[in-house]
């Protein structure tokens, strides 16, 4: 290796013994000086390498695009300003259509998440038999494929010989066309998203439900309070942090919600989300718009727009967590 | 100096390791490479669809004759958008696709303006063969500027698929020639569909709107302006083409008499409807009888039968082979092309699958004429069939025809749903107008 050179003589100088002793000790400080330098940077470089390879170019590549007309149709490609921009927010329904849809389903989906998260978490919390056996069982779904997940449901809501409409069948109320309906696609695709997510969020309130304190429990109780008083009291004040942590995971999780709307409905053109588009999601829309379509240029406008929102939504998420934050 | 000098030692690993990185990256390219030359050549073909192409006997055929060819088929069972969506960032990045690709005949116009991306087939003989192909399915094949873009395998051709049990139960004729006779036109057509929904209650008449209207569409383009939602200098014509206002009518009218089984085409659901025999009918390109054998599967071997459909012939579907510039052995991909292409080859993929013939030597080839098949209670299919082909009036599919055809089917699929007919013909004008864009 190169790095070795320094230890060998350099050809050619002879003479005083010193000298050389003192010049190759001269050059191996200035070396080590240049490797305490330079090889941190060596050691970061892969990461960084591998982050410029696969984000920072294509994100760059992307404002690129989305400011042209780029399509594999089209021979050239020309500049186009912002104009893709301009029409998507102007003049493009079924975006806003999938901002709808994404956004419904957001919150049809997080809202009970995270309360029944936070619930199976507080009933974990006590002593139980067969303990870790539960607290496994319930982290099991987020390791089943999500493709998989929605296609056990998307058979579950079938519309003929399915389990859920079998369900309201027993109870009389008349079968549901879970893709035609708006709120009902909406609903069926909440319950997939929630079923995976639930454990893990529950998890996560569980490990923080136990480094509570137990003495805040026990003066609580001296003091009478119920158990209902002391979840409400002690238990989510003091998860404050954890149930902010969860709801940013969740918004970003659910702004990007792809695989269980495309997969509700298989066969010819179930990208489109529905006849007209019930539970077609923003990141749907943008593979629509360039796969079905073929516009890159306006495919990466979609994008950027999603980045805004997603930072938006942040920006909003992160001033709700201050005010609790500052409540205490 | 101990600290420096194990951070050497640090230094040189991840040297190292950045290097063989590199060289990693660096060898996966040209790993496909190797077999280059005189040594054994591997040609990957890749084609689309749950029962593919048909092809297995051909390629152990063709190794034998050309010991120093391997060949590798990709893609079958995979559904037709999401093939051409791999395969047009494929073929834009100019490397991953096969060295044979198939075109479907709604998307080879998408790549018309790619055509120098492919290796124009003329330069290996191709032009001697034209010839071989119905002559409208030769100028599919090949681009506005005269470069042949892709051999022609096989046309739609057009028929109508029934169960004879279904029909047996309603009352109607099983004869093929009687229940032919039923519907001389679609709006006959229509009428049985009425005549067998009043005596049966549990079956529907036809599986989905979207099938129906694909087939009625493309029969009366054919006979009326010979293109659909373009024109055929590629402007998008959706509103202006009385054609397909006629025919979303016709479906929308079948929607309305209760025909419909509302199975979305190619879902799980509409492959279980196959199985679970919820439907009498099903408009049948002759690639259709090949799902129809896979999806029903042998329980309902006998119980198909195939009869004229209404009106005049037409086509739906057919494929092409193409070669693609990123090929590194495109003499000997475009001499595969060509020999699975040829009217043999076209001849044994019918036998296999179903996939009628695109060559008239093999349309009256009498293994292909004189077929009848087997699942589909002996019918002549091969008459059947080779009688559509040849009433067949060409139809131009413009650039972004599957996409605008998506929209459109949507919002059929939504009138299927209970949405009004009338306010769906106008989204239907609207989502097909931004799809075409």
């Amino acid at each position: 290796m190169s790095l070795d050179l320094h230890t060998a003589a350099p050809p050619g100088e002879g003479g005083d013994p010193h000298r050389r002793a003192r010049d190759a000790r001269r050059r191996r400080a200035s070396l080590s000086r240049l490797d305490l330098k330079f090889s941190p940077y060596l050691y970061v470089l892969p990461f960084f390498v591998i982050f410029a390879v696969f984000s920072a170019y294509p994100i760059g590549y992307t404002v690129w695009i989305a400011l042209t007309d780029r399509s594999p149709m089209n021979a050239t490609i020309s500049f186009v300003g912002l104009d893709n921009f301009v029409e998507l927010l102007t003049e493009d329904p079924q975006f806003w259509n999938a901002v709808g849809n994404t956004f419904g389903m957001f919150v049809l989906s997080t809202v009970p998440q995270l309360m029944l998260a936070l619930l199976l978490a507080n009933a974990l919390n006590r002593k139980l038999r067969a303990q870790t056996f539960f607290r496994m069982a319930i982290a099991m779904p987020i390791i089943t494929s999500t493709a998989v997940v929605a296609l056990i449901f998307s058979m579950i809501y079938a519309k003929e010989f399915g389990l859920a409409n079998w369900l309201l069948d027993l109870v009389g109320i008349d079968p549901i066309d879970w893709r035609a309906n708006r709120l009902a696609s909406w609903f069926a695709i909440s319950t997939m998203v929630d079923w995976r997510w639930i454990g893990y969020n529950a998890l996560i309130y569980l490990a923080a439900m136990q480094s509570i304190s137990k003495d805040m429990y026990e003066a609580a109780s001296l003091d009478g309070a119920s158990r209902r008083r002391q979840f409400w009291s002690i238990t989510i004040p003091q998860l404050r942090p954890t149930i902010i942590f969860t709801l940013i995971v969740s918004t970003i999780g659910g702004l990007q919600l792809f695989t269980e709307p495309l997969m509700f409905t298989s066969g010819a053109g179930g990208i489109s989300g529905g006849s007209e588009g019930q539970f077609q999601t923003i990141t749907m829309y943008l593979l629509d718009v360039m796969n079905t379509r073929f516009r890159w240029g306006y495919a990466g406008a979609v994008a950027l727009v999603l980045f805004l929102l997603i930072a938006l939504m942040s920006l909003v998420n992160y001033l709700f967590a201050r005010r609790i934050s500052s409540d205490k | 100096m101990s600290v420096p000098i194990r951070r050497r030692r640090l230094a040189a690993i991840a040297l190292a390791s950045v290097a063989v990185i590199a060289t990693a990256s660096a060898c996966g390219d040209d790993s496909s490479d190797k077999s280059s030359g005189d040594g054994p050549v591997t040609l990957v073909v890749d084609v689309f669809g749950d029962q593919g192409f048909g092809y297995d006997e051909l390629y152990r055929q063709y190794e034998s004759e050309h010991p120093n060819v391997k060949i590798q088929e990709r893609g079958k069972g995979l559904g037709l958008a999401d093939y051409n969506t791999r395969l047009t960032q494929q073929i834009t990045a100019g490397s991953g696709a096969g060295d044979v690709v198939a075109l479907e005949e709604g998307t080879i116009v998408q790549f018309y303006p790619q055509s120098a991306k492919f290796v124009n087939l003329a330069d290996h003989g191709a032009n001697d063969l034209k010839g071989n192909f119905l002559s409208w399915k030769w100028e599919q094949g090949t681009t506005p500027d005269g470069k042949v873009l892709g051999l022609g395998t096989d046309v739609g051709s057009m028929a109508l698929c029934y169960r004879t049990d279904l029909f047996k139960a309603a009352g109607l004729p099983t004869d093929r020639e009687q229940v032919a006779a039923l519907w001389p036109t679609w709006d006959e057509f229509i009428a049985t569909g009425q005549r067998f929904a009043t005596a049966d209650k549990k079956h529907k008449f036809v599986d989905s709107a979207t099938n129906f209207y694909n087939v009625v569409l493309m029969q009366i383009a054919g006979a009326g302006s010979g293109h659909t939602y373009y024109d055929k200098s590629n402007k998008l014509v959706i509103g202006e083409n009385a054609d397909i206002k006629t025919a979303y009518d016709l479906t929308t009218k079948m929607i309305a008499a209760g025909l419909s089984n509302n199975l979305q085409s190619f879902s799980n659901e509409w492959n279980a409807g196959f199985k679970n025999g919820t439907f009498a009918t099903i408009a049948c390109p002759a690639w259709m009888t090949g799902v129809i054998k896979g999806q029903a599967g042998e329980s309902a071997a006998g119980k198909w039968d195939v009869a004229k459909a209404p009106g005049n012939g037409g086509n739906w579907g057919g494929a092409f082979l193409a070669v693609p510039k990123s090929s590194k052995h495109p003499k000997e991909a475009a001499e595969l092309a060509k020999f699975l292409t040829s009217a043999k080859g076209q001849t044994e993929a019918f036998k296999k699958v179903g996939n009628l013939p695109s060559s008239p030597q093999a349309l009256s080839d009498p293994a292909v004429v004189g077929s009848t098949n087997a699942y589909f209670t002996n019918a002549p299919v091969g008459k059947i069939f080779a009688a559509g082909a040849s009433e067949l009036k060409p139809v131009y599919l413009g650039p972004k025809n599957n996409a605008v055809r998506t929209a459109v089917e949507n919002t059929l699929r939504a009138v299927e749903q209970g949405k009004s007919a009338e306010e769906q013909w106008q989204a239907a004008l609207k989502n097909g107008a931004a799809a075409g864009k």
